[in-house]
């Protein structure tokens, strides 16, 4: 006996099969791409003989190791959209994109049209809304002489049209451990994955923002927000003075009156699977570090900003076409720098704990290889261990063989 | 010909790093886009590996050309189960793996390594952490050793003679999670 659907009921059994069939197929394909990385250390396999004398041989480890990052490397691919292990129906994600079947594919046309016809122009209304309302409000309030119902009013309409902005983004936000919400006079830092990082956090709290002045649109918001707010914007020939950044921050800073600041210690957007090294700038200012992990799910949307590919406006416009912006901002317990502890190894700290509260691995690979090379001194550490290889009994062809030094 | 072929997954997913390499979308690699992987940027022998996708005078690589250089890295376990005597002796043979790494030595492609060959590519895995002169010793110790004919100069039957007792299926084989 045929069974017949009513629409939406036909709608919802595709839905379930689509994510039935992702299993089997998306899943198998995943996992034939991933390489078994051998994690021999240099010094166990190529010593394995216990002859510390050079063979031809040698070279077996560096040439494997070569080829192993020619097909996936561990750095390249967080610049990326990260892959997904299932399908969200948006083809942006779906770089296997192989024909499964014809519900599937009717169901992914009904999911663009609600996307582009229905979501899209609500959203940039709102959008519209949001921005316009952020400008006025803000050179409103600017008018007004410095007082604490200044001060109020700023945070009214700074959190205000940040939840009308992120309504524009469908964003879902959960906020996990509020009792560590940064304070005033303290610096927060996250992990940065794409420039709409400060709406989700200014949606649940006022900051002072830090960044380089824009042109356009952006300049003009700018222009507006710092009026009524003390956000630190530079210009683009101060940027480059670090020194004059660092004293202003510190200034900022040693105000307690002021709001906490924000800052992406990364420097550059990655793809919300890791956490590139920090720069050390912002953990030398002082003061009290509030630690936020940011972690978005890939399901709904991808939040990732991949400028060397897409410019901001086709990116806000990826964004808009999404279906939703889900994502979990956990506020961590405050951390100062440790006696005897500099700068870089404060920065790696904090970065650990970012890294361990949001499920990001730690890379120590800075994020700046998205546009440079990467420095000569890795590869002088490799030779060097090397040759500590080659040369450790002091001589080659000692005749006890097998005897080990040290 | 003797070996399995490489499925059609593989070679999607190896599509798919190629042009995610080939930042001028224009179909091949150029030495730049590989060295823009910063693992293989500070590898001592990335110069090497990378020469060895490309042709003689050739400064771009295509897809085809890419396979095939991966293909030596293929595990031998994928041979075995088609055991085609009469094909051409595929990519990933002990052989041709051994063949490979002495072709990462010999540079002016003369089927020997010489001295200075074999003193360039210390030289690039040491850096500057070891003297002239004792890696000129450590040169040639290790030409004595394997020199079977008396002419200071290794030839590929000498070299696959060294390394007889090597396990090269292993040390020069990538493997896909299966």
């Amino acid at each position: 006996e045929e069974k017949t659907y009513s629409l939406p009921a036909w709608l919802i059994a595709s839905f379930w099969e689509s994510v039935a069939l992702q299993e089997t197929c998306f899943l198998s394909d995943y996992y034939i791409w991933k390489i078994n990385v051998d994690e021999t250390p240099m010094e166990k396999e190529i010593a394995s003989l216990h002859r510390m004398e050079f063979q031809f041989s040698d070279i077996f480890y560096f040439c494997r190791k070569g080829f192993e990052a020619i097909v996936e490397d561990e750095v390249t691919q967080r610049f990326s959209s990260e892959e997904l292990v299932s399908w969200n129906l948006l083809t942006r994600t779906n770089v296997n994109f192989h024909y499964v079947s014809l519900r599937l594919t009717v169901v992914w046309v009904i999911g663009v049209i609600v996307r582009y016809c229905f979501l899209l122009p609500l959203r940039f209304t709102l959008a519209a809304i949001g921005i316009t309302s952020m400008i006025v409000g803000t050179t409103v309030v600017g008018q007004l002489p410095n007082s604490s119902l200044k001060n109020y009013l700023s945070e009214v309409v700074h959190l205000t049209c940040s939840r009308i902005l992120v309504r524009a983004l469908s964003g879902t936000i959960h906020y996990h451990n509020k009792e560590n919400k940064p304070q005033k006079g303290g610096i927060c830092v996250a992990n940065h994955t794409s420039p709409i990082d400060a709406i989700i956090l200014t949606n649940d709290g006022c900051y002072a923002m830090v960044g380089q002045v824009h042109g356009g649109l952006m300049g003009v918001i700018q222009r507006a927000t710092v009026k009524a707010c003390p956000h630190v914007w530079f210009e683009r020939s101060e940027i480059k003075d670090r020194h004059l950044v660092t004293k202003r921050l510190r200034e900022h800073v040693a105000d307690k009156n002021k709001l906490p600041i924000l800052i992406f210690p990364e420097g550059t957007c990655i793809n919300n699977t890791s956490v590139m090294m920090f720069k050390k700038g912002s953990f030398e200012i002082g003061g009290t570090i509030y630690p936020v992990a940011i972690k978005y799910d890939p399901q709904f949307g991808d939040a990732f900003w991949n400028s060397s590919k897409y410019n901001i406006v086709s990116y806000l416009l990826r964004i808009m076409t999404s279906w939703a912006i889900v994502c979990h901002v956990w506020y961590m317990p405050p951390m100062v720098r440790k006696d005897g502890e500099d700068a870089v190894q404060f920065a790696n700290r904090v970065r650990s704990a970012i890294a361990r509260q949001g499920g990001l691995t730690e890379l120590p690979w800075d994020g700046g290889l998205k546009r440079a090379k990467v420095k000569d001194s890795f590869k002088e550490e490799q030779q060097k261990n090397y040759s500590k290889m080659l040369v450790r009994n002091g001589s080659q062809g000692s005749l006890s063989a097998g005897t080990e030094s040290d | 010909s003797g070996a399995k072929p490489i499925s059609h997954s593989q070679i999607t997913r190896l599509y798919s790093r190629f042009t995610s390499l080939d930042k001028g979308e224009n179909g091949t690699l150029s030495r730049e886009d590989f060295q823009r992987i910063p693992e293989l940027a500070i590898n001592p022998l990335g110069d090497r590996i990378i020469n060895a996708f490309f042709s003689e005078g050739e400064d771009q690589v295509n897809f085809r050309g890419f396979m095939r250089t991966l293909a030596h890295f293929r595990p031998i376990e994928d041979n075995e189960k088609s055991k085609d005597q009469n094909g051409p002796e595929p990519l990933n043979s002990r052989s041709n793996k051994l063949h490979f790494a002495f072709r990462l030595y010999d540079l002016d492609k003369d089927d020997k390594i010489s001295r200075d060959e074999l003193l360039q590519v210390l030289r690039m895995m040491v850096g500057v952490n070891i003297s002239d002169e004792q890696l000129g010793s450590i040169a040639d110790r290790t030409i004595q050793e394997a020199d079977q004919d008396g002419d200071c100069a290794i030839s590929f039957a000498e070299f696959v003679k060294v390394l007889e007792k090597v396990d090269v299926e292993q040390k020069m084989s990538i493997r896909f999670l299966h």
